[in-house]
C-alpha cells in the first residue's frame, strides 16, 4: 500500500492540468482501481507485442534475407524479394499448397461443418439416448490431431489397414497423392464435426424456447422455424463457427505432418514453413517468407471477420 | 522430420512414421520459437539438455548423445561412455536425446549451451559446422591407431585439420533371404544382365524383383546413390553433391532414365509405405531384394537368413567399387567447458578398446571404424558387412550427408517423391532441382 500511494500521486498530478468537468467523470475509477487497470492493460499487451508483433515483424524481416540460422546477424545476407520470387517461381511445392489450403477450407465448410450443424440440431430435440450420441460424436475432438492421423493410418495402411481389407480393394490411402489429401481431410473432418456440433448444441439451448412456440402457433413448420426464426437469432454463433472453420484450415498441420511431412500430395503451406525451418536445414529466410504469404493469406480473413464484428457492434 | 533417420527404431510398438513425427512437432515448436521468430533464445533447447553439473572441472565432461532409450545405437554409446569412466576415472554427464528431435535442433543446440562432445556424422555435415566455427580442431588426438587413412580423411575438414573422431559404420547394399535365393536357385548377380535375368527370374516366380519404400523420403536416396556412383563414378558423385556439378546434365538425367527402366522391377506405390513394410515384404519372400542399410535387421529381426551383396555393376567402366557407408562418431563442440577430458574422451572413443565396449555394450548391426577392433562378437552381417566395406575402393556417406541438409530436405526428397509418382517426366524433376540447387548454393 504505502508504495502505490507515491505512484498514485504520481498519477493524480497528472490529471491536474486537465479541464475540470472531463476530470470529473473520469473521477469513477479511484487511483488504486486505475493502477489496476493499467496493470491489466499493461500485461497482455506486453505479451501481445513480445510473442506476437515482435516475431512476426521478425519474420517479415528475415523474409528479405537469406541466412542459415547459424552465427550473429551480421552473417545474414539480405537478398531483397528473392525469396519470394523463387517461391513462387521454382518452388515446386508451393502452389499445390496454396490450393490444398483451398480445398481444406471448402470442404470443412461444405462437409463436416454442415454435417455438425445438422446433428445439433437432430440432437438438440432430446432425442431417446441423446446423451450417447453427444458422447460419441464428440469423443474425437478430445483427441489431438496427430493422434488421429496415427488412429486413421490403423484404417489406412495400405497393406495391413482395415479399409482395403473389408473393401477389398488395394488403394494406397495415404500414399497415393490424388487420394490422400482426401484421406486425410475425412479423417480431419472426423473431429471437426464434433467440435461444430458442441458449439452448435451449446448455441441451441440458450435459444428462447418461448420463439419455436411463437412460430409454431404462427403456423411455421419444423424448417421454416429454423431458417426463418432460430438462425438469424444464432448469428454470434453461426460467426463463432465460420471463424474456427477458417483458423482450423489455415493451421491444419499435425495431422499432415503425422502422415508424411507435408509432402507428396499433402503440401499445406504450414508444413513448408515447418519443413524449411526447422533443424539442420534452417532456410530461415525462405522459411520466413513462406510464414508471411500465410500471414498474408490469414489477415484477409481476420480483416473480414473484425468488419462484420465491428459492424455488429455499431450497430 | 527432414533429416533422416537411418537408426533402429526406439518405439517398435509404433509405426515409425508416428512415433517419429510427434517428437519432431515438438522439436519443431522449439525451433520455431528460435529460428521462425528470430530473436535470439538460443538456450532454449539446452536449457532441457545440460543439467548444469558442469562445474566439476578435472573429473567430468558432458557427452551429448543423438540416441535415447533401450535401443542397440543408446546403449553401445552408454557402455563406451562406462569403459571411459572406467579407464580414467571421469565422470561422464550424458545427455541422451531422441534421434530426430537431436537432428532437428541440432542448430539452436550447438548455438546454445551444448554438451563437451556430441555424436555426429562424417564428411560433408561435419565440414559444414566446421567452417561455420561450431565445432573445434581436434587434430591433436590424432592420429588414432588402427583408423584407416580413407576415415581420417573423412574426419578432415576443408582446412586440412580434423574435427571428428570416428565410431562406427554401416554398408548401404542389397540385402536377400539365402534361403529363397538356394531354394529358386537364383544367383547373386554382378553385372546388369545378370541383375535383368534374376529380376525376370524372380517375376517369373511371381516375386516382386525389389522391394521399395520412400514415404520417409530418404530411403530412395540410397537408391539414387548407387545409381549415380554405378553410372557416373564416385567422382562425379561427389561433386555433384558438392554442388558442383549441374543436376539437369545428361549424367544426371541418365541416372533418372536407369532408374524409371528399373521402377517396374520395384514394388509399387513406394510414396504411400515405410521402409519396415518394405523390409517385412522381403521378410516373408513376397520380394526377393531390397537396397537399403544393415540396421534392416531392426524391422525383420527374425529373418535368419539374412544376406547381402553389392550393387552390380552398371557400367563396366565404372565397375562396382564405390557404396555408401555413413560413419557415426563425435565432435567436440566451440569453447567445450571441460576441453582437457573431452580430448581424452575422443581420444579413447577411437581405440580398439572403446569400439570393443560398445560392441559388447548391444548387438546392433555397426562395425568399428578400427580396424584392430575384435571382431569376435560380430554377426554374419556385421562380419559380411567388413568385407564388403573393404572390398570398396571410394565410400559415400548418403545423400543428406555429402551435401548441403537444406538442398537434401527441402529441395532432394520433394523431388525424388515426384519422380517416383511420375517417373516420365525425368526432364522436367532434373531442370527444377536445377533451378534450386542454384538458389541455394548461389551458383
Amino acid at each position: 500500500m504505502s508504495q502505490a500511494q507515491p505512484v498514485a500521486a504520481a498519477v493524480e498530478k497528472d490529471h491536474g492540468p486537465r479541464p475540470k468537468r472531463k476530470r470529473g467523470e473520469k473521477q469513477r475509477l479511484s487511483s488504486r482501481d486505475r493502477a489496476v487497470v493499467v496493470t491489466m492493460v499493461a500485461i497482455p499487451t506486453i505479451f501481445v507485442i513480445g510473442l506476437v508483433w515482435i516475431p512476426a515483424i521478425g519474420s517479415v524481416i528475415l523474409s528479405f534475407a537469406n541466412w542459415g540460422g547459424i552465427g550473429g546477424f551480421d552473417t545474414i545476407q539480405w537478398i531483397g524479394l528473392k525469396n519470394y520470387e523463387d517461391i513462387v517461381n521454382i518452388y515446386p511445392p508451393f502452389w499445390p499448397a496454396i490450393r490444398h489450403n483451398i480445398i481444406w477450407l471448402v470442404f470443412l465448410i461444405l462437409g463436416p461443418t454442415m454435417l455438425g450443424i445438422l446433428l445439433a440440431v437432430i440432437l438438440d430435440r432430446e432425442l431417446r439416448g441423446s446423451r450417447f450420441y453427444q458422447t460419441a460424436f464428440f469423443m474425437p475432438v478430445v483427441l489431438s490431431l496427430a493422434l488421429i492421423g496415427f488412429i486413421w493410418q490403423l484404417f489406412y495402411s495400405q497393406q495391413q489397414g482395415l479399409l482395403n481389407d473389408v473393401l477389398g480393394t488395394n488403394v494406397d490411402w495415404y500414399g497415393d497423392p490424388d487420394i490422400n489429401l482426401w484421406a486425410v481431410l475425412v479423417a480431419t473432418g472426423w473431429r471437426h464435426t464434433g467440435y461444430i456440433m458442441l458449439i452448435y448444441l451449446a448455441g441451441l439451448k440458450g435459444v428462447d424456447g418461448t420463439l419455436r412456440e411463437a412460430a409454431a402457433i404462427d403456423g411455421a413448420g419444423e424448417v421454416k422455424t429454423f431458417f426463418q426464426v432460430v438462425l438469424p437469432v444464432m448469428r454470434p454463433i453461426n460467426l463463432i463457427v465460420v471463424v474456427i472453420v477458417v483458423i482450423e484450415s489455415l493451421r491444419a498441420f499435425d495431422i499432415v505432418w503425422v502422415v508424411n511431412q507435408g509432402r507428396n500430395g499433402l503440401e499445406i503451406i504450414a508444413a513448408l514453413v515447418t519443413s524449411n525451418v526447422v533443424g539442420e536445414a534452417s532456410r530461415i529466410g525462405f522459411g520466413s517468407a513462406l510464414a508471411v504469404i500465410m500471414m498474408a493469406i490469414s489477415s484477409v480473413f481476420i480483416t473480414i471477420y473484425l468488419r462484420v464484428v465491428m459492424k455488429d457492434e455499431q450497430s | 522430420m527432414p533429416v533422416s533417420r537411418r537408426g533402429p527404431d526406439p518405439l517398435n510398438m509404433i509405426p515409425p512414421s508416428v512415433a517419429g513425427m510427434s517428437l519432431s512437432r515438438r522439436g519443431f515448436l522449439r525451433s520455431a520459437a528460435v529460428g521462425g521468430a528470430l530473436v535470439g533464445l538460443p538456450g532454449l533447447l539446452s536449457a532441457c539438455g545440460d543439467d548444469g553439473g558442469g562445474g566439476g572441472a578435472g573429473t567430468s565432461m558432458s557427452l551429448g548423445m543423438n540416441e535415447a532409450g533401450d535401443i542397440p545405437p543408446a546403449q553401445r554409446l552408454r557402455a563406451m561412455a562406462e569403459a571411459f569412466t572406467q579407464k580414467y576415472d571421469i565422470e561422464v554427464e550424458r545427455n541422451e536425446v531422441e534421434h530426430n528431435t537431436f537432428q532437428e535442433n541440432i542448430n539452436t543446440y550447438l548455438q546454445g549451451n551444448p554438451d563437451d562432445v556430441f555424436t555426429w556424422f562424417a564428411g560433408f555435415r561435419m565440414n559444414q559446422f566446421a567452417e561455420q566455427g561450431l565445432i573445434t580442431d581436434i587434430s591433436d588426438v590424432w592420429p588414432i591407431e588402427g583408423i584407416p587413412d580413407s576415415f581420417k580423411e573423412a574426419s578432415t575438414a576443408s582446412d586440412g585439420k580434423q574435427y571428428f573422431v570416428p565410431k562406427d559404420y554401416y554398408p548401404w547394399a542389397v540385402f536377400y533371404r539365402k534361403d529363397v535365393f538356394e531354394k529358386n536357385g537364383f544367383e547373386v548377380p554382378e553385372t546388369q544382365a545378370d541383375l535383368m535375368s534374376l529380376m525376370k527370374q524372380m517375376q517369373s516366380k511371381d516375386m516382386i524383383p525389389f522391394s521399395f519404400a520412400d514415404k520417409d523420403g530418404w530411403p530412395a536416396m540410397g537408391t539414387f546413390d548407387i545409381l549415380n556412383m554405378r553410372i557416373n563414378g564416385y567422382d562425379f558423385h561427389m561433386s555433384l553433391m558438392a554442388g558442383e556439378e549441374a543436376w539437369d546434365s545428361s549424367e544426371v538425367k541418365q541416372v533418372f532414365e536407369t532408374w524409371r527402366e528399373l521402377l517396374p522391377f520395384h514394388q509399387p506405390d513406394p510414396l504411400g509405405r515405410t521402409w519396415q513394410e518394405a523390409a517385412t515384404s522381403l521378410g516373408k519372400g513376397e520380394t526377393g531384394m531390397y537396397m537399403f542399410g544393415t540396421f534392416i535387421v531392426d524391422a525383420i529381426p527374425d529373418v535368419k537368413d539374412l544376406d547381402f551383396f553389392t550393387f552390380p555393376e552398371l557400367d563396366s567402366s565404372i565397375g562396382a567399387d564405390a557404396l555408401d557407408a555413413p560413419i557415426d562418431g563425435f565432435c567436440m563442440v566451440a569453447g567445450a567447458e571441460n576441453e582437457d577430458n573431452a580430448k581424452k574422451f575422443l581420444g579413447f572413443a577411437g581405440t580398439a578398446e572403446a569400439q570393443d565396449a560398445a560392441n559388447n555394450g548391444a548387438d546392433a548391426p555397426f562395425i568399428s571404424a578400427n580396424e584392430s577392433a575384435s571382431t569376435d562378437t560380430y554377426t554374419d552381417l556385421q562380419k559380411k558387412s567388413v568385407e564388403v566395406v573393404s572390398a570398396a575402393a571410394n565410400i559415400a556417406q548418403f545423400l543428406d550427408r555429402d551435401t548441403r541438409s537444406d538442398f537434401a530436405s527441402t529441395v532432394m526428397i520433394p523431388s525424388l517423391q515426384k519422380f517416383l509418382e511420375d517417373p516420365d517426366d525425368v526432364d522436367g524433376v532434373t531442370t527444377s532441382i536445377q533451378e534450386q540447387k542454384v538458389s541455394i548454393f548461389g551458383s
